[in-house]
């Protein structure tokens, strides 16, 4: 079995356009599509669900979103976890006010909610650009969280500041609160991240898609060829706050379950997914579940490696993280800036001249 | 052929060239412009006019104000002074992506590619404006997203046999040489299938044969599509080849507008390019 095109010839264009054109990567695709809706729900369990896939799913939503404002519209974003909160107090105000209607309702209207707050952080962009816009969001999302730690009205007046996600159900299997089943949380966060990365992968196949890499690329030859960069901005902004909005929805209402919003959307979210992004590949779909499962999956191995395996103390195995993390960030910047994508790419196209190498 | 059997007649302000073809009425004319940067003044009083069809090339030497004059009729630059008239139709000041959708497309001097995309990516970005798809159904890639993708993708497939450059359709820009490079650019434009194309310098830093090649193709633009051209070109020799009109500037100001023999012959032209010194 080789990994090749030959054979597997394009005999339109709409086949040329796909996604996977190469036949095994098809497959492979389906096999994990397959599994992940098959098999894991019925083997997971809670530590698997916490640790590892749920945090990993909402964090693939929330680099996909990060993605779209900075890989692929090039447009420089340290918001990111403020807008994850305004996903979360956004399905929380919704949740309480309205406890009949269906929660993934509420979810995705958070997200609409965070696009629109998103949007509006986004006007500037069309004046400042690069480092000042990386400080403008930062900005907001500092001004975010003093926002939702200040008015009272946004946790319910509650004595602790915190947030606590009640009890809602889809077709009467309880999905947010203290007794959701693993497999129930897992679903929920699946079938976002299945659509909401599916929409991500049409938008940036075609037209929009190209109006926003035009802009990141040569933002006058954008302008030059017809592109107005106001929508095309705008436009990223609100994907990618749409999208780490429900991020932010999930994280807070089904991973979670209470959240007090320094903690849980501090600045240092906005620079985790910053990096998901940057490790996985700026401007792939591939990258950031990529980036995000390397982000989730280095903790857990690392602590089962140097804390479990080698006995070191915990906040020296932490320490290490950190180290390791940032190394890692600068290396990619420097040596491979499309990041984990890029490299299987490449590992990929050594695969189909192989054994032949010319 | 039609144009043996009864003689085609010129239209009001065209004219016929040597070669038989026929130039239209004024397309773009360019009134009185003067445009300063602080204290220089790029351009200075110039008055010039394209017509339907032709080929006008724009010479003179370095900083004599030609780039600049590019970029007031593509909508980058306001000038202080003067005023446009597009297709009979004084035009307001309007933003270069307006300009676009008007019906004007250019490259640059300093190649201006997207460099993280595909050839194919780049030459399609050039049909944006004849795409019209809405986000839900581009998200959805339903009905008018996929079916405009293929239209328009057929169109650039043809851009791509005609500019020769199938080989590297999948190839992303930033690893192209630079003639070929040049060769997309003038493709993504040429997909807005535009009715006046700017060209700022096409051949600059190309080789003799790189330059054949792109000689051919403008004559072949201009030739079956009708395009009508306005271009930059520092080789004399080029000019002469290609333009049907010439406009040469030098410190800002027109010093010469004719044929290609009328302006060689010009005396102030001459002095200009041997390098007459200025006081
Ligand atoms: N954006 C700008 N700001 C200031 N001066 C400029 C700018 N663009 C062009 N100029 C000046 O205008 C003059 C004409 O430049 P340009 O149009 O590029 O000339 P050419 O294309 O004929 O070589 C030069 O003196 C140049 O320095
Ligand atoms: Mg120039």
């Amino acid at each position: 079995m080789f990994y090749r095109e030959a054979g597997d010839f394009k005999t339109s264009y709409v086949e040329d356009g796909q996604t996977f054109p190469i036949r095994l990567d098809r497959w492979g695709y389906y096999a994990i599509v397959f599994i992940a809706f098959a098999a894991i729900p019925f083997l997971i369990n809670d530590y698997w669900a916490n640790a590892v896939f749920v945090p990993f799913l909402i964090y693939s939503i929330a680099a996909l979103g990060l993605n779209v404002l900075t890989g692929y519209a090039g447009q420089v974003s340290l918001g990111t976890g403020g807008f994850m909160a305004v996903g979360a107090f956004a399905c929380y105000k919704l949740m309480t006010a309205f406890p009949e209607i269906n929660i993934v309702f509420h979810i995705i209207v958070s997200g609409g909610i965070t696009a629109a707050v998103g949007m509006l952080f986004g006007l500037p962009s069309l004046r400042i650009k690069g480092f000042y816009l990386a400080v403008a969001t930062l900005a907001a999302q500092f001004f975010l969280v003093w926002l939702f730690n200040k008015v009272p009205w946004f946790y319910n007046y509650s004595a602790s500041g915190q947030i606590t996600a009640p009890e809602r159900t889809v077709f009467g299997v309880a999905v947010t609160g203290p007794h959701t089943e693993a497999w129930a949380k897992y679903m929920v966060c699946l079938v976002f991240v299945f659509v909401l990365a599916w929409m991500v992968r049409n938008m940036t196949r075609g037209t929009l898609g190209r109006k926003w890499m035009a802009i990141r690329d040569m933002d006058i030859a954008a302008e030059i060829i017809g592109v107005s960069p106001l929508p095309a901005k705008l436009t990223a902004f609100g994907v990618s706050s749409f999208l780490v909005g429900i991020a932010g929805a999930l994280f807070f209402a089904v991973y979670l379950g209470a959240a007090e919003v320094g903690e849980a959307f501090g600045p240092q979210k906005s620079f985790l997914v910053l990096f998901m992004i940057i490790i996985g590949g700026l401007g792939s779909v591939f990258g950031s579940f990529a980036g995000a499962a390397f982000m989730v999956l280095l903790p857990v191995l690392l602590k089962n490696l140097l804390v479990g395996g080698l006995g070191w103390p915990t906040d020296l195995a932490t320490h290490f993280e950190i180290m390791l993390v940032g190394a890692l960030i600068i290396v990619f910047l420097i040596a491979e800036p499309h990041g984990i994508a890029q490299l299987w790419r490449l590992a990929k196209e050594k695969l189909r001249l192989w054994p032949f190498p010319h | 052929m039609s144009s043996l059997t009864h003689k085609e007649e010129v239209p009001e302000g065209g004219y016929r060239t040597p070669d038989g073809r026929i130039i239209g009425g004024v397309l773009m004319d360019l009134k009185d412009i003067t445009l300063r940067f602080g204290g220089v003044t790029a351009i200075s009083n110039i008055s010039f006019d394209i017509r339907q069809g032709e080929i006008r090339a724009i010479i003179g030497p370095n900083g004599a104000g030609k780039s600049s004059m590019l970029n007031v009729i593509s909508g980058f630059y306001v000038p202080q002074e003067g005023e446009i008239w597009f297709r009979g139709r004084k035009r307001p000041p309007l933003k270069p992506y307006q300009v676009a959708r008007q019906g004007v497309a250019r490259t640059f001097q300093n190649i201006a590619l997207f460099k993280g995309m595909t050839t194919l990516d780049n030459i399609m970005t050039g049909r944006v404006t004849r795409m019209k798809s809405n986000m839900l159904e581009q998200a959805i890639w339903w009905g008018r997203a996929e079916r405009e993708e293929v239209e328009n993708r057929e169109v650039v497939e043809r851009i791509i046999d005609f500019l020769e450059i199938q080989a590297i359709r999948k190839t992303p820009v930033g690893r192209l040489p630079y003639g070929l490079q040049k060769r997309v650019e003038l493709g993504r434009a040429l997909a807005a299938e535009p009715d006046l194309l700017l060209l700022d310098e096409p051949m600059a830093g190309m080789n003799v044969e790189e330059k054949e090649d792109m000689s051919r193709f403008i004559l072949d633009v201009n030739d079956e599509f009708g395009t009508t051209i306005a271009l930059i070109e520092h080789d004399m020799g080029v000019v002469m080849d290609l333009s049907d009109r010439v406009v040469v500037m030098d410190y800002g100001r027109k010093i010469g507008d004719g044929t290609p023999d009328e302006v060689r012959n010009d005396q102030a032209v001459i002095d200009a390019y041997l390098g007459v010194v200025h006081e």
